[in-house]
């Protein structure tokens, strides 16, 4: 399988908008792996091929960074990519028993997608939200303050196609590819969607009004 | 209560829009700072006292001070934005609300050190911050902030926003240095530090987001300003992020040298009926505390006496219901599965804690296996081109140090003395 002309014209398109930003071509082969990502739901072969042609490098050095990287997926991930925080903090504030009960309510194990390519499921390392444990991800959008009935209410949701509203994000979840396209460094319109910021976030700044406490006077 | 907090980063998250250049308000800082001289910019940071948000605390000013002048080679900012240290959650919700005082920072900054190209590294689990950054700098060059001839000065900056792809290690600067060239992150060897040879071997200054966020308020305020909060030697303000068994976890800003006890005070204590039990000062890699520890002034130089690191003020509170040996067991797994590769001491040390970790926890291991977890990391301390494998032996020190007796315990009933159902959010229902 190739990209169709039309497919690919598309993509040198995108591509050579995002390595104009860079002094240095090679820096843009992170977002170009995220646009292929785009394209295709995972790095696939004409992925890699793709990014090489696009930065003059060899496929093999094109892969040797695709593969470190956790976030680019070797197998194409769910339209609906869930991730489960069970680092520490996370997991001792139930992280942990979310995932048992949800990979076995799903029915897939860490890195493995529904067979109707629906939903894929990753135990997460620690994605910066601690004060809101337990957290999970969706497409890379926060799911705060989880349990495990609220994770498996989730994830059937997203597999009825009902709309999912993140705790904090756009109104709407995109799916993975249009995530993906985010993250190449070519933005959605939905930047000014959801709250500022919300709950734990704004506890601080709570206490600190009202006591009236403010940071002195320049 | 001595200590209040003083909210400067945070104190417009609760405005509707806050991320919008409406709601921010125009860039005055920066439209002072490019009126001034630039070594007089950098003169005004190493007066505020500022020291790096990002973990280490090296003086911002100084480091600034570090790019060669007149080189004829490009400088170059790179904010570090890639918050990934267990605990630590500051820089996202202050991105998400505030981008904009983190993009007047990076101009700021860039003039003062003369760069004309920089960088927000950003990792990539965070689309929607991702999102406000991008429409952010959107903004600042709509209104002529970035791009050619800022404020009629003759300077001129290009900002871009790079996502990063799944890597703790590139939170580290020379492994983010690597990846934002298209490499695989990994740590290089210093020196040469990133001020003489950072990206594409010229001069850089990494600066963590906290830090740079900081900066347009010095200028508008002044260095005494700043300088008049904290502590002696550890000046202004900072995000305290409290998360765990906490009533109210959440983001409070505070001068340093405030203490947990205050902290707690502020955020409803301990969970109801709970007692603390242990805690991170700033974040997984620095060494843990106990209940001993609550009145330990919360600046670089008190955490560091009583044994551990300031860190990023990655507070996170654990309560007598959880298993230390357990949580010590998942950060190290997190290291295991973080560490790049590059150092043996660090990529095979990892592996062997995280194998005779779980033996630990299953109550199979023996009293042996505690000496060999300790000289284990030992041997990683130290040992490695970069921090992350020195940080992986913290919690490995810190816990035999304070805990002894909890891991002695798990050999003894053979098996995990707590009950995991009883830390959690809904343990108590």
């Amino acid at each position: 399988m190739t990209y169709s002309p039309e497919v690919r014209e598309r993509l040198e398109r995108d591509a050579k908008e995002i390595i104009g930003r860079y002094p240095k071509t090679r820096s843009a082969l992170l977002p170009l792996l995220h646009l292929v990502q785009s394209e295709d739901g995972y790095v696939s072969d004409d992925g890699h091929e793709f990014c090489a042609e696009m930065l003059g490098l060899s496929k093999a050095e094109v892969v040797g960074v695709s593969t470190f990287y956790t976030m680019y997926k070797r197998k194409p991930a769910g339209d609906y990519h869930v991730g489960v925080c069970i680092n520490a903090l996370c997991a001792v504030m139930g992280g942990d028993q979310i995932w048992e009960e949800l990979s076995e309510h799903v029915g897939v194990g860490h890195d493995e997608t529904t067979p109707d390519g629906k939903v894929s499921l990753e135990r997460l390392e620690c994605n910066a939200a601690c004060d809101f444990a337990p957290v999970m991800m969706v497409n890379w959008e926060f799911f705060d303050n989880q349990t495990p009935e609220s994770a498996k209410q989730l994830v059937d949701d997203l597999r009825d196609g009902k709309d999912v509203r993140p705790t904090r994000g756009p109104k709407k979840l995109c799916t993975f590819k249009e995530a993906s396209r985010v993250l190449a460094g070519l933005p959605d319109d939905l930047a000014g969607d959801g709250p500022s910021a919300a709950g734990p976030s704004l506890e601080g700044l709570k206490v600190a009004k009202a006591n009236g406490w403010k940071a002195p006077e320049a | 209560m001595s200590t209040t907090l003083t909210p400067v980063l945070t104190a417009n998250w609760d405005q509707p829009n806050s991320f919008t250049l409406d709601v921010y308000g125009e860039y005055e800082a920066a439209k002072k700072a490019l009126g001034m001289e630039p070594d007089a910019v950098i003169q005004a940071v190493k007066d505020s006292g500022l020291r790096g948000r990002g973990g280490a605390g090296f003086p911002t000013g100084m480091k600034w001070g570090f790019i060669p002048q007149g080189d004829g080679k490009p400088h170059y900012l790179v904010v570090n934005a890639d918050e990934s240290e267990p605990g630590t959650c500051k820089d996202i919700p202050l991105m998400m609300a505030n981008p904009h005082a983190l993009v007047e920072g990076v101009i700021i900054t860039s003039y003062a050190i003369r760069a004309n190209h920089a960088f927000i590294y950003v990792r990539g689990e965070v689309l929607h911050v991702i999102r406000r950054l991008h429409a952010a700098v959107r903004e600042a060059y709509e209104k002529g902030y970035l791009g050619s001839d800022i404020f009629g000065s003759g300077y001129d900056l290009e900002l871009v926003v790079h996502s990063g792809a799944g890597a703790y290690i590139c939170g580290e600067e020379t492994a983010l240095l690597d990846s934002l060239e298209g490499f695989r992150g990994q740590p290089r060897l210093k020196p040469p530090f990133p001020a003489v040879a950072g990206l594409y071997a010229s001069p850089t200054v990494v600066n963590n987001v906290e830090s740079i966020a900081s900066v347009p308020s010095i200028i508008a305020n002044g260095a005494d300003w700043f300088a008049g909060m904290g502590t002696e030697k550890s000046k202004g303000f900072g995000i305290f992020s409290l998360s765990g068994h906490v009533t109210r976890p959440g983001q409070y800003e505070a001068p340093l040298g405030i203490t947990l006890r205050e902290l707690l005070d502020m955020a409803g204590g301990i969970r109801a009926g709970h007692q603390i039990k242990f805690w991170t000062p700033g974040g997984s890699s620095t060494p843990i505390f106990t209940d001993e520890h609550l009145d330990v002034p919360l600046d670089f130089e008190a955490v560091g006496a009583k044994g551990s690191m300031l860190g990023t003020r990655a507070l996170q509170i654990f309560d007598e219901t959880t298993c230390v040996v357990r949580t010590v067991l998942r950060w190290t797994e997190f290291y295991a599965h973080e560490s790049c590769g590059k150092c043996t001491p660090c990529r095979e040390g990892t592996y062997w804690l995280k194998q005779v970790l779980k033996r630990l926890e299953k109550g199979q291991g023996t009293e042996d296996d505690l000496t060999t977890i300790t000289d284990i990391a030992d041997n990683i301390l130290g040992r490695s081109f970069c921090a992350l494998g020195d940080g992986a032996t913290s919690p490995i020190h810190s816990s035999v140090k304070y805990f002894r007796e909890e891991y002695l315990k798990h050999f003894e009933i053979g098996g995990c003395p707590f009950d995991p159902k009883k830390s959690t959010l809904w343990g108590e229902q």
